[in-house]
């Protein structure tokens, strides 16, 4: 625990409203500056032992970070209070954007500008999973899976569900040891 | 309504199938949204995710977005609802049990296993992306030119995609 006592619920929203406003680039960046390094509330250790618990629960990793964090130091409570202020800030400002592509989306200046910006958002995502996939073990069996899973999902654009049932049970098979 | 409704059940399912980060769940979005059910264009399909990468917070909330030009305010709430609902319960659950250490045998499992399937879907995300601009080969060199940055320097993506934007009102792409 911290050494000025748990956070109120008050805190822990305007402490994540901070977080969810600076987040350009990346929010984790910011949970470990705000959290392990300026409120000392987490340790680096317990902030890489959330991040690797957010890695096997669904959804955004740094969402799970955030309401395990919330509940940890105000229960349900503190958990939505994180929630509301990690998420209230973008989501203000996004679904401005939303309205104002609405209305503007058919100039041909705003059409060129988004094609650009999408290509490269395509090459920022495909960045990532590159390396990520850079990290995996030089071995054959991970890269069959992603193969597959590549295959399945991108190329034949089979339903996810039915890729994901059908390879997640060998693939987890494949590196299971007591 | 119905549609709203089946939205919100699809992209709930997706919130339970997204280990590794909503970014491995998008093509079946694009599947869901585009192809099947032709709520948005694949045009707008890519507007949506590029616009939301220029926004502060997780990046993940370009689902709400997504939504919102799908079916309005209710698919917004839909899509956002959908993928947020299952990262909830699952994380209270997580802290309500103590599971401190991601480390037992299941956890590993997961962690390990599903790591190189969950990349394939990420590759599949950003294939899908690029297929639905239709900018011919420019937009494939532009992503490619991206990715080298990305991974041979430490520039900010926020001046890439700024770049992106001049490069397209310039007419280059």
């Amino acid at each position: 625990m911290t050494p000025s006592g748990a956070p109120s619920a008050r805190e822990i929203f305007l402490t994540f409203t901070r977080i969810g406003a600076s987040g350009f680039g990346g929010v984790n960046f910011w949970i470990r500056r705000v959290l392990v390094q300026e409120k000392r509330w987490i340790t680096d250790h317990e902030y890489l032992e959330g991040l690797a618990l957010g890695q096997i629960i669904p959804g955004p990793n740094v969402y799970n970070l955030t309401v395990m964090i919330g509940y940890r130091f105000g229960g349900v409570r503190g958990a939505f209070a994180a929630i509301a202020g990690l998420l209230g800030p973008p989501l203000a400002v996004l679904l401005a954007l939303g309205l104002l592509y609405q209305r503007y989306s058919a100039l041909p200046i705003l059409q060129r500008a988004l094609a650009g910006m999408s290509a490269v958002a395509a090459g920022l995502l495909l960045a990532n999973a590159v390396s990520l996939a850079v990290a995996l073990p030089r071995r054959a069996r991970p890269w069959i899976f992603l193969v597959l899973a590549f295959a399945g999902v991108g190329i034949m654009r089979w339903p996810l569900l039915y890729v994901m049932g059908a390879l997640a049970p060998f693939a987890m098979a494949s590196v299971w040891r007591r | 309504m119905a549609e709203v409704i089946a939205l919100f059940w699809h992209f709930l399912l997706l919130g339970c199938l997204a280990v590794g980060g909503v970014s491995t769940v998008m093509p079946d979005m694009y599947r869901y949204v585009v192809d099947e059910n032709a709520m948005v264009t694949g045009r707008q399909f890519s507007d949506a995710y590029a616009l939301a990468q220029a926004t502060p917070g997780p990046n993940a909330l370009w689902v709400t977005l997504l939504g919102l030009l799908a079916r309005g305010w209710a698919g917004a709430l839909a899509t956002t609802l959908g993928i947020l609902v299952p990262a909830t319960a699952f994380s209270l659950i997580a802290s309500a049990l103590h599971a401190r250490h991601a480390d037992s045998p299941f956890a590993r499992a997961v962690r390990r296993g599903l790591a190189p399937v969950a990349l394939g879907f990420m590759l599949s995300s950003g294939w899908v992306l690029l297929r639905s601009i239709e900018h011919g080969w420019r937009g494939y060199a532009l992503a490619l030119v991206t990715l080298a940055l990305v991974i041979g320097t430490r520039l900010n993506p926020l001046w890439l995609l700024a770049a992106g934007a001049l490069i397209g009102i310039a007419g280059w792409i």
